[in-house]
């Protein structure tokens, strides 16, 4: 079985800071991670890799910057058969409906039996790609997944999670879902797989010009997205209330205790 | 010259700092408080290769070089000393010597489960009296037929607790001095062999320190290590190395408490400001970094030249004397500038000033670090 | 052409869900700047009665498709259901709540009739010239905000989180017009089948539902903290909530979380207890109503937001705070 994980390479947005001056993002210094829901995918590959014990492949495709090799490396260094990245100056700009398009034509090109996204990345969240790859490609989408097993080679039984309840589905290969973060503790790289990584592993770069052919060309890029930012800004802080430094426990419980009575909860 | 590290490097050093955050961190007070070895990141450190990384794959290593050991060591150094120690002593002690002075059949048979972190490693050189004095070996052994019989003790052996293979040395012929030290790999089960007294120390608690028993001790013949008489020689060389591994703890130390220390500083208010804010915290902190970093520029020169094959002797040398001394220093200043804090158990720090005095001493005193610098300059 | 607000309506086991209630008042708003309509559209199993419940709350007409098969969701039945809809009505707007339902079904939606989607939007509003739908989410873990537009596709399609719009008072008066619909659902090819559907055996508690919220951050120290807290909240009658760090640690359940990867939530009381006010926790609780916070630390972000901070130590505060509470409404209800 070929299964695919499709990561998303993201500024750690724990990290970011505001400039208290200006309110502007300081973007300096933050580095770059796998997004995390999509490294829980990785790991689920891996130990249904591990598990299946039949031949069965990992392949991680990114689609996204240069600079994002590293994220494909430290996936090779967890474990995965082999990377490709989607990169090239026509896909710049692309909206969650553009990105799929093109990560649907990496797929169809690479060739897939299992396709396995994070549930959202954590600098946009906006958890559409996944299931708008799997629209392009025709293909059926579980959202949400917590856990996931392979019955009989071909039929997939995935645990979906909702806010008040879990479904049980089962369907067929070829299929796509997407992970949970709870789906699988992600390892870390091992030391040996840092070094394959890089000596023993390489990742494959897809432009445009490889994947012309597997997508309409007016689909995608900033031309090809059906939406766009108006205007970014950040947000206007609250005016701030009244703050008591100096102030006793006692003092400070009577202060809330009359605020809450003026207001009625109490 | 080129002073960044390669692609390779800098994911592993990545790799290590997650894991020293959140798998060894956590643990790094209970183990000190409770003078306990910590199994369960020994399990993980041979999950992930750090019981294995400098030696090849088809002995079970990682195919790492020794830049990537002793940067593993470093970084698990800032966060918790005893899990450092463990890994250097399994390392640079045990495995090394069988790696670089063994047959092929004593490599197949204990450098693959040690490097695969299957089995653990010690190192058995010192003894009562015989510690900087290596030369003063008591401990002897005589060939019987197809085995050696050995007769002696050892003390302040790292890992003796839990490690399941020992590189043991003895006199194999008195009359010869240090020509007469030979080198054995001894397994713990092997008849005669104990392990005796643990050692309470003021730092690295965590990390087992015992006293080995060896009372008619049987060795097979073919545990040997090296020539018969060439012990002496082994020692040194595996010294030289195990030095690179101890000066990456002690760099790894100071560098943990200088991380610990900037964040105390920009936290603690004093005198309605940060203590940041006082010139005398930002030059004592600008000081440690220069030093640190000094010292970090030795401990690599020194494993790439290692690596390389160069004579790396003196440059070990330097490095543990440097950084042994620098992460002294510098755990001092830092336990100061917490000031009352520092000085409860309520802060790491004092912890990591405890944990940094060893490394002036073991695997060679700073004393000894300076007698082979004076001997490589020819100084004598 | 084009036309009409058009809002999901999202139900679980025939009952409808806040979310969209809360989106009808939103459509409203939007419809009248439009001088359009508010459609409703139902799909379900057995749910035609719910029609009259949307009109209460602001639909102007209802498109129901009532099918044993949208019983339980799945995506491929709700998306031919809805996709077949958007053919014949050719709605301007549709908006969906960001449940894990909306969620699924947007982007499977806006993929198959080539339109854009806006996540988690925070504010709509119709440009004044162009009359397009302003959506406003906050993008990179809630540091900054985005308008977003869809200029050429239509629908116009946004999903909104819980708990951010207003519905309107229920007027059981109003009148609409209800049309049904049916769907072929043999073109769903898929072969997805549920083998198996649990639910919580307690309905999990829903943060965004509570009135008054008591919210541990890192400074509470311990997990057995959050027994201090929940006295707090069960004088007031409210829940306890935490912030991502404590979820994080195993301490409390991942569905009390409150930030930008928990849940949004406004309650009419938020008290901040040893939280240091991270950006990503205070886009989640930022629109509350009253927000006191204690901390240690007075420089803690969280007093920039705060109504009331006060600094101190949590741990010697709350229990104080709970007892006093306690004093005043006995001595209250003596009265």
């Amino acid at each position: 079985m070929k299964i695919v994980v499709c990561v998303k390479q993201v500024p750690d947005t724990t990290e970011v800071k505001l400039d208290p001056v200006t309110n502007t993002l300081i973007r300096d210094g933050v580095p770059s991670i796998i997004n995390p829901d999509d490294k829980a995918g990785i790991e689920a590959a891996l130990q249904l890799k591990e598990k299946l014990n039949d031949g069965s492949t990992v392949t991680i495709v990114s689609m996204g910057p240069p600079q994002a090799d590293v994220a494909l490396r430290e996936a090779l260094a967890m474990g995965a058969d082999e990377a490709y990245l989607l990169s090239d100056r026509a896909f710049g700009g692309s909206d969650t409906f553009a990105t799929s398009t093109i990560i649907a034509a990496g797929l169809k090109k690479i060739g897939f039996d299992l396709v396995i996204t994070g549930r959202q990345a954590i600098d946009g969240d906006t958890a559409q790609v996944g299931p708008q790859i799997a629209e392009h490609l025709g293909i059926p989408q579980v959202s949400y997944a917590e856990d996931v097993q392979i019955e009989n080679g071909d039929t997939v039984v995935v645990k979906r999670q909702f806010e008040d309840r879990y479904h049980i589905l089962e369907m067929k290969l070829p299929c796509l879902l997407t992970a949970l973060a709870e789906l699988a503790e992600p390892r870390y790289m091992s030391v040996g797989g840092c070094f394959d990584a890089y000596r023993e592993k390489e990742v494959k770069v897809l432009g445009f010009e490889d994947l012309k052919d597997m997508f309409n060309p007016e689909h995608i890029g900033l031309k090809g997205s059906p939406t766009n930012v108006f205007k970014s800004f950040t947000k206007q802080a609250k005016g701030a209330g009244t703050v008591y430094k100096d102030i006793s426990a006692e003092d400070a419980v009577a202060t809330i205790v009359a605020k809450l009575e003026e207001r009625h909860i109490i | 010259m080129d002073f960044r590290l390669s692609k390779e490097h800098q994911l592993l050093q990545e790799m290590y700092r997650k894991f020293a955050e959140n798998e060894v961190k956590p643990l790094a007070e209970e183990v000190d408080e409770e003078e306990r070895v910590p199994y369960e990141t020994v399990e993980k450190l041979k999950r992930y290769g750090m019981l294995g990384i400098p030696f090849p794959k088809e002995y079970g290593g990682q195919g790492g070089d020794v830049l990537a050991y002793v940067m593993c060591v470093e970084e698990m150094a800032k966060v918790c000393g005893t899990t450092s120690v463990i890994i250097s002593a399994h390392t640079s002690l045990c495995a090394t010597p069988i790696y670089e002075f063994g047959t092929e059949e004593q490599k197949q048979k204990y450098l693959v489960p040690l490097a695969k972190g299957e089995k653990i490693g010690a190192f058995g050189l010192t003894e009562p009296g015989a510690g900087t004095d290596a030369a003063g070996q008591q401990t002897k052994a005589v060939l019987e037929g197809d085995h050696y019989v050995l007769n002696g003790s050892k003390i302040f052996i790292t890992n003796a607790g839990f490690a399941d293979i020992f590189i043991i040395f003895a006199m194999t012929d008195k009359s010869k001095g240090t020509r007469g030290i030979s080198a054995f790999i001894v397994e713990k089960d092997f008849p005669g062999f104990s392990v005796g007294k643990h050692e309470k120390k003021m730092g690295i608690k965590g990390s087992s320190t015992c006293e080995l028993i060896m009372e008619n001790c049987i060795v097979p013949k073919e545990n040997l290590l090296g020539q018969e008489g060439k012990g002496f020689g082994i020692a040194m060389k595996t010294l030289d190395g195990g030095r690179i591994g101890i000066a990456s703890q002690a760099l790894g130390i100071g560098e943990g408490a200088l991380d610990e220390t900037i964040k105390y500083v920009k936290e603690r208010k004093q005198f309605g400001k940060r203590i940041s804010q006082f010139q005398n915290t930002q030059f004592e902190i600008a000081s440690m970094k220069a030093d640190l970093d000094a010292a970090q520029l030795l401990v690599y020169r020194a494993a790439c030249a290692k690596q390389n094959k160069e004579p790396y002797g003196h440059m070990a040398a330097m490095a543990k004397l440097f950084a042994a001394n620098t992460a002294s220093d510098v755990t001092r200043r830092c336990v100061q500038l917490h000031g009352g804090y520092g000085y409860t158990r309520e802060y790491p720090i004092e912890r990591m000033m405890r944990d940094a005095k060893i490394t002036e001493i073991y695997e060679g005193t700073s004393e000894v670090q300076k007698m082979v610098i004076a001997s490589y300059l020819k100084v004598n | 052409m084009s036309k009409d607000v058009f809002v999901l309506m999202e139900q679980r086991d025939g009952e409808l869900q806040k979310v969209g209630i809360e989106l009808l008042g939103e459509a409203t708003k939007l419809a009248k700047d439009l001088d359009e309509k508010v459609v409703a559209v139902l799909l379900g199993s057995g749910i035609k009665e719910k029609a009259q419940t949307c009109i209460a709350y602001g639909a102007d007409k209802v498109i129901i498709v009532d099918d044993p098969e949208l019983k339980e969701y799945l995506t491929e039945p709700y998306a031919l259901a809805l996709t077949q809809i958007i053919k014949e009505e050719e709605p301007e707007i549709l908006l969906y709540g960001a449940s894990s339902i909306g969620r699924d079904l947007a982007p499977r939606v806006s993929a198959r009739v080539h339109t854009g989607l806006t996540a988690d939007c925070t504010g709509l509003s119709i440009a004044e010239d162009t009359k397009l739908l302003m959506m406003t989410r906050p993008a990179f873990g809630g540091n900054i905000m985005a308008t977003i537009l869809c200029k050429n596709h239509r629908p116009q399609m946004a999903t909104v989180r819980p708990g951010v719009m207003k519905a309107l008072e229920r007027d059981n008066t109003r009148t609409g017009e209800v049309v049904e619909k049916t769907v072929d659902f043999s073109k769903d090819t898929h072969g997805v089948k549920i083998r198996e559907v649990i639910k919580e055996g307690k309905k999990a508690v829903d943060i965004t539902e509570a009135k008054y919220l008591v919210s541990g951050g890192r400074g509470i120290g311990s997990p057995e903290f959050f027994g201090t807290l929940q006295e707090l909240a069960d004088v007031l009658g409210g829940e306890i909530s935490s912030s991502r760090a404590n979820v994080d640690a195993g301490w409390i359940d991942r569905s009390r979380q409150v930030g930008q990867t928990g849940k949004t939530v406004r309650p009419d009381l938020y008290i901040a207890c040893g939280i240091s006010g991270a950006i990503q926790h205070v886009a989640g609780m930022e629109g509350s109503e009253y927000i006191i916070a204690i901390n240690k630390n007075d420089t803690a972000p969280i007093f920039d937001v705060a109504d009331l901070g006060v600094v101190g130590d949590v741990k010697v505060i709350v229990p104080k705070l709970t007892e006093a509470i306690k004093k005043v409404k006995e001595a209250k209800a003596a009265q």
